[in-house]
């Protein structure tokens, strides 16, 4: 354990390195003048410069998805703070560990109003898993110790520390050490499956005939993706992922129906609608996948799998409720079951698997419509995914925006692997795409990392282009721009009688091309069908260069299937004059 | 249906806050609530009364329990408890006054010429009934704790 003296901002530093930081993303100000002054000191940990707050949170967020390690930021106090509250929500909604150190006015001014002050605890106070105002400057190693256990265990989440700059004083110094272990009485996240609930989950899949397993983020944050398959392999069941799961099952497997919920295949929802047992691991049974609460999947018999006690019977009732994490409890599962020494019997669910092979067959997603020219003669945005997923081999790290061009990335992106689809599922974030590709970049340099965003999402954190050419992120942006916000504009049509209120621009978009060029990248603008894949071609060709693909598509386009609000899973429309029920 | 819920949590800064926060924030209602320091000053001891069913109950403890700062928490109303509050009251000064709050198993703490300060303990019904007596004496000002509530089952909140 080092002994030295040093200062807070000094102390901070030293403990990120511990912690094993090697990157923070922030934006220096008033307030957090030491702690920038200390980074400056030290050659270990790599500080990126943003644009704006917000981009350092996503980037940071984006950094701790594709990699698995938490992510750091620094901001100052008042605005710098506030405007890192996007990201914190975005952050928390999704469980994903990001670390925001704020500094603050110096605590004698706390409270009186002075300048560039906020209640950042306050503030945060419900998007956080934790949060703490750091009183003197010795407390520093504890506090970063403490943040780092919360945000990264259990059900992972942002943890904000807020600090008053006399502690960051660079005059006072104190004997440093950096705790090895810490103890925190009232948090003891389960880990292990109760024995007794895993045995009666194992009975219920065995005698299942018509099951699905349902899987959300948590298998992602887990790292459950090994055990996931390997019990849908032992059991022959079919998997369907939530859009924060998609990766955790490979997206080309045979026994995978695609992402389920609000933009679902309609072989995912109806063999939830229809099945017999519902294993959900990971999983919240979110608003967007149950649809009506009282209607969903009636007929299931259901297991919920989740490290937080919180989210089991929360919306709905289950029949065996497991606490603890997926990638345990998945392990304990299929010992159970192999030692049950029971014969697995693969074709006892054949029936069922052919029932959704049906399904799929006649009203399943056609993953060939890039071969196809639409009836409009405009590229449509399922294209644009198809060509992205030929050109990349399916390799790629893809963020996303928010709105149409995230659900068909979601729907026509086959991943096969965990935490290469970054998108923010629970709060939907618009503007988060691309500085969270940045942070993917920054955690994997020599990766293919595509941003697919729309022209209203990417003007919410465009300034972060610059931040790209400070750094050299090669990043793709996949630009689906349909000159409205698409989304918006598709319920307009569908439930406002086409009153398209404020989701068009009146021809104030900018020219994407020159734009990205003032920020020394490389842009290219393609609207015929025939010259997409040589353009996408062209995008990755290009190596070491940022690249802002710009692709005019057809605006009259719609996100299908879509679920019917207020009814079951099985009410879908399935394109503008289809629908499954009467 | 009236729930009363138990908690312990840490005695420092923010923790108070984010307990009541986590109400709003989620749409709970608290109908009362009463906090103090425990023999263990590094804790504090909490009792809320809310409305709910159990299933709303059941989240509402769940919810408190992810909290950090939260050590443990107790559904009271889940078994036998017993919960009481503390009524003080002003009242005018008065020989019959003095005889009602004797009548109703009250004390009193402090009587002058103009008035008298009165104190009653009792269920929040008992209370409730109290006060409704104690209306026609004109009382000056009213004040009750909200409930405190202690399982009297073997179950205890300690840690």
């Amino acid at each position: 354990m080092s002994k030295d003296r040093l200062s807070g901002a000094q102390a901070l530093m030293r403990s990120l390195q511990e912690e094993g930081v090697e990157i923070i993303f922030g934006y220096p100000g008033g307030a957090a003048l030491h702690m920038y002054d200390a980074l400056f000191q030290q050659q270990a940990i790599q500080h990126i410069l943003v644009r704006h707050e917000q981009g350092a949170v996503h980037a940071a967020d984006g950094y701790a998805r594709s990699s698995g390690k938490p992510g750091v930021v620094f901001v100052t106090s008042g605005p710098g703070a506030t405007n890192a509250i996007t990201g914190l929500a975005t952050a928390f909604m999704d469980s994903t560990p990001v670390i925001v150190i704020s500094g603050q006015v110096k605590a004698h001014l706390i409270g009186t109003d002075s300048f560039q002050e906020t209640d950042m605890i306050g503030v945060s106070r419900p998007i956080v898993k934790h949060s703490f105002l750091v009183q003197k400057a010795e407390d520093i190693p504890t506090v970063i110790k403490k943040a780092f256990h919360i945000a990264t265990t259990g059900r992972p989440g942002p943890v904000v520390i807020d600090i008053p700059k006399n502690v960051t004083d660079p005059e006072y110094t104190f004997n440093y050490s950096h705790p090895k272990e810490i103890d925190i009485r009232s948090y003891n996240p389960v880990e292990e499956g109760h024995l007794g609930q895993i045995r009666k989950a194992a009975k219920l899949l065995l005698n299942s005939e018509r099951p699905v397993i349902y899987s959300g983020g948590g298998v992602i944050q887990d790292d459950a993706s090994d055990e996931l398959i390997e019990l849908a392999k032992l059991l022959n069941f079919p998997v369907t992922n939530t859009l924060m799961g998609l990766g955790a099952y490979p997206g080309t497997d045979d026994q995978f129906l695609g992402m389920l919920g609000m933009h679902g295949t309609y072989e995912a929802n109806m063999a939830m609608h229809n099945s017999d047992l519902i294993l959900a691991v990971g999983a919240r049974f979110d608003d967007r996948i149950t649809n009506d609460p009282a209607q969903f999947a009636l007929k299931a018999k259901k297991i919920h799998i989740d490290v937080d006690p919180a989210s089991l019977s929360k919306i709905i009732s289950v029949d065996v409720p497991i606490v603890g994490l997926a990638k345990t409890c998945l392990r304990q599962l299929i010992e159970e079951l192999e030692k049950n020494k029971v014969k697995i019997d693969q074709d006892k669910v054949r029936p069922w698997l052919d029932q959704i092979a049906n399904w799929r067959k006649n009203h399943g997603l056609d993953h060939d419509m890039i071969n196809k020219p639409s009836k409009s003669g405009k590229i449509l945005p399922q294209q644009v995914i198809q060509s992205l997923y030929k050109e990349t081999k399916g390799e790629a790290y893809v963020t996303s925006d928010v709105g149409q061009h995230q659900m068909f990335a979601a729907q026509y992106y086959f991943f096969d692997k965990p935490r290469k689809w970054i998108n923010s599922g629970g709060l939907g974030t618009m503007g988060f795409g691309l500085p969270a590709a940045m942070g993917v970049q920054f955690a994997f340099p020599k990766a293919s990392v595509a941003c697919v965003t729309g022209e209203g999402s990417i003007q919410m954190c465009i300034q972060e282009l610059s931040t790209c050419l400070q750094y050299n992120l090669p990043i793709k942006i996949i630009n689906v721009n349909n000159s409205a916000l698409g989304m918006v504009k598709q319920w307009q049509d569908m439930q406002y009688g086409g009153r398209l209120s404020e989701s068009t621009y009146e021809d104030s978009l900018p020219d994407f091309i020159k734009l990205t060029e003032s920020f020394g990248h490389v842009g290219i603008k393609v609207d015929q069908l025939s010259d997409l894949e040589s353009c996408m071609k062209e995008t990755f060709s290009l190596k070491d260069k940022l690249v802002f693909l710009d692709v005019i598509v057809d605006q009259d386009e719609h996100v299908y299937p879509m679920l019917e609000a207020g009814m079951a899973l099985d009410s879908m429309w399935l394109d503008k004059n289809t629908k499954t029920w009467e | 249906m009236k729930r009363v819920v138990a908690l312990l949590m840490e005695n420092q800064p923010g923790a108070l806050s984010r307990v009541v926060g986590l109400f709003s924030q989620r749409g709970y209602n608290i109908e009362s609530l009463i906090v103090a320091p425990t023999e263990d000053p590094s804790l504090s001891r909490l009792t809320m009364t809310t409305e709910g069913d159990s299933k709303v109950v059941e989240q509402i403890t769940k919810q408190l329990n992810k909290l950090i700062d939260v050590v443990k928490v107790l559904d009271l109303s889940q078994e036998d408890y017993i919960g009481r509050e503390l009524l003080l009251i002003k009242l005018p000064s008065g020989k019959d006054v003095e005889s009602e709050v004797d009548n109703l198993g009250g004390m009193i703490l402090f009587k002058n010429q103009e008035l008298l300060n009165a104190q009653f303990v009792g269920t929040s019904e008992e209370v409730d009934n109290i006060i409704s007596i104690l209306e026609k004496v004109n009382p000056l000002e009213v004040v009750r704790t909200g409930l405190s509530g202690l399982s009297s089952t073997s179950k205890t909140l300690n840690i």
